[in-house]
């Protein structure tokens, strides 16, 4: 027997590296498919900030799901209530707001067993609910109001999703700004489609007639003026296939944090 | 000035050699990864603030609402009344997608180094004051011969004194915890699950104002701790902290 040569011992490390570097890259690819089936992974996980992407959403919806945003007392609906700049609401908005939004139409499309239009006075015959809840803008200011509309999960109830279903993607009559939110999001009971804020119709200044609300994520989840949503399996045919008018403008997908 | 002579000297405790590494490789790697993250989560939090340079306390504020102070620059936001002419041009996207991953990377290391430093003994045997440390006398010995900018004595290359250890103990122990806290407080998904993470705070408010003043601590700590590296040799205390090789008294000469 001879004694085991440097060279055999750099062999041998090398033989070892190799084998820990493939079964690493091997576990990194299973956790990665595991994530995928169980819907951890959101459409803007590429690219340098993908991993942190990644990471929170996975764990939102692991630890998150189903929990409740905070609900606060009356008194601490903010006084006046505040409006974010907007930008001017185009030649469609304001036909149909000299016409008291009488003809306003949500539209609900994709994989839906009985697709449908809705106009405003059939969104309002719906049980309606309420929630006195914060909207948080990413910029840093934030207010609490009361927000009056129907849960977007019985609008989805009435035009019957497909249970292949994973994404509602929403559109506002401003042709720029659009979002989608998963199936837990869509379903949540905070997830509304308001009309009503503080006890009065939904001012424009703040999304009326029509405005999803989404508690548990940023203000720019929460789009104004909706006039359509569409259900899918899948976010690649829309804008370019990051989930949202904000994640193609470099801002994240999942908004919750 | 005969200053020397009040710093014990240890000549006898400084190894010869430069076998033994003065810092663990995972010490080493951890402080690099924190520093570059410290970085990444300044630069996008200085342009996250920018949005919006106004603090408040409570639970909500806005444009509308009386801030409880803010800061004198313009804002990237044509709606925040600055008192500027102009608005900044909009960083938020990237700074935003930055800060959370650079706040992931820097959590997991943390919780790395932590892990390390309790099974090892790294937290007890170099950050844990000693008995004799804690003193008044050996107390007040340290403080003054930092405030008379002394350069430490050999046996502070391979160990941190009272202060040192104090110091870094707050930074690990407390900044940065409370700097994790205040901004998952400011996360409206997390706080939907464990509420009383923001409202012990006083508010959504209360935790980003809070979040910003221990960011300001976080960097003045950087700060101070980048003069006292140059004060106590530059290169000798980084390449320590990237070779592990710690400087004898060859270098002085």
């Amino acid at each position: 027997m001879r004694e085991p040569s440097p060279r055999d011992l750099s062999r041998r490390k090398l033989i070892t590296t190799g084998i820990a570097a493939t079964a690493g890259v091997s576990a990194l690819g299973v956790a990665a498919r595991i994530a995928q089936r169980y819907g951890l992974v959101p459409p803007d996980h590429g690219g340098i900030f993908g991993l942190g992407e990644t990471l929170t959403y996975a764990s939102q919806r692991l630890l998150t799901t189903h929990s409740l945003a905070r609900e606060f007392p009356r008194g601490q609906i903010s006084k006046p209530p505040f409006a974010n700049e907007m930008p001017p609401l185009n030649e469609a908005f304001k036909r149909l707001q000299a016409g008291g939004f009488a003809d306003w139409r949500l539209s609900v499309s994709g994989l839906v067993a009985r697709p449908a239009s809705f106009s405003l006075a059939q969104l309002k015959s719906y049980p309606s609910h309420s929630q006195i809840t914060m909207l948080q803008c990413e910029e840093g200011w934030s207010y609490i109001a009361e927000w009056n509309g129907v849960p977007l999960s019985h609008v989805l109830q009435v035009v019957e999703v497909h249970p292949q279903a994973r994404y509602v993607v929403y559109f506002s009559i401003d042709p720029d700004w659009w979002e989608s939110i998963d199936m837990a999001d869509a379903m949540h009971p905070q997830t509304f489609l308001a009309y009503g804020m503080n006890g009065d119709e939904l001012p424009v200044g703040n999304g009326g007639p029509l405005r999803l609300r989404l508690p548990r994520q940023l203000g720019y989840k929460s789009v104004k003026f909706i006039t359509h949503l569409t259900l899918t399996d899948s976010l690649k045919g829309f804008g370019k296939g990051l989930g949202s008018a904000s994640s193609d403008g470099g801002y994240a997908w999942y908004a919750g944090i | 000035m005969g200053d020397s002579a009040c710093v014990p000297s240890a000549a006898s405790a400084v190894p010869t050699t430069t076998v033994t590494s003065r810092h663990p490789a995972l010490v080493r790697a951890t402080h690099w990864i924190t520093t570059l993250c410290f970085f990444a989560l300044l630069v996008s939090g200085v342009e996250i603030v920018i949005s919006h340079p106004r603090f408040y306390w409570g639970e909500t504020g806005n444009d509308l609402t009386p801030p409880l102070f803010k800061l004198p620059i313009p804002a990237s936001r044509a709606l925040v009344p600055t008192g500027y002419g102009y608005v900044l041009r909009d960083q938020n996207g990237w700074s935003r997608y930055l800060h959370f991953q650079a706040a992931w990377v820097v959590v997991l290391t943390g919780l790395l180094y932590t892990i390390f430093g309790l099974f090892t003994g790294h937290l007890r045997k170099n950050l844990l004051p000693g008995e004799t440390d804690l003193s008044w006398r050996a107390f007040s010995t340290a403080i003054a011969s930092h405030l008379r900018f002394e350069r430490p004595s050999e046996a502070e290359a391979w160990s941190y004194n009272v202060l040192q250890r104090l110091t870094y103990l707050f930074v690990i122990f407390v900044l940065f915890p409370l700097v994790i806290w205040t901004g998952l407080a400011m996360s409206p998904a997390f706080v939907s699950a464990v509420p009383a993470a923001v409202t012990v705070l006083g508010g959504q408010q209360s935790a980003r104002t809070i979040h910003f003043f221990v960011s300001l601590s976080l960097l003045l700590f950087l700060l101070v701790h980048g003069v006292m590296v140059w004060l106590a040799g530059f290169r000798s205390r980084m390449r320590a902290m990237i070779t592990g090789r710690a400087g004898t008294h060859r270098e002085r000469t």
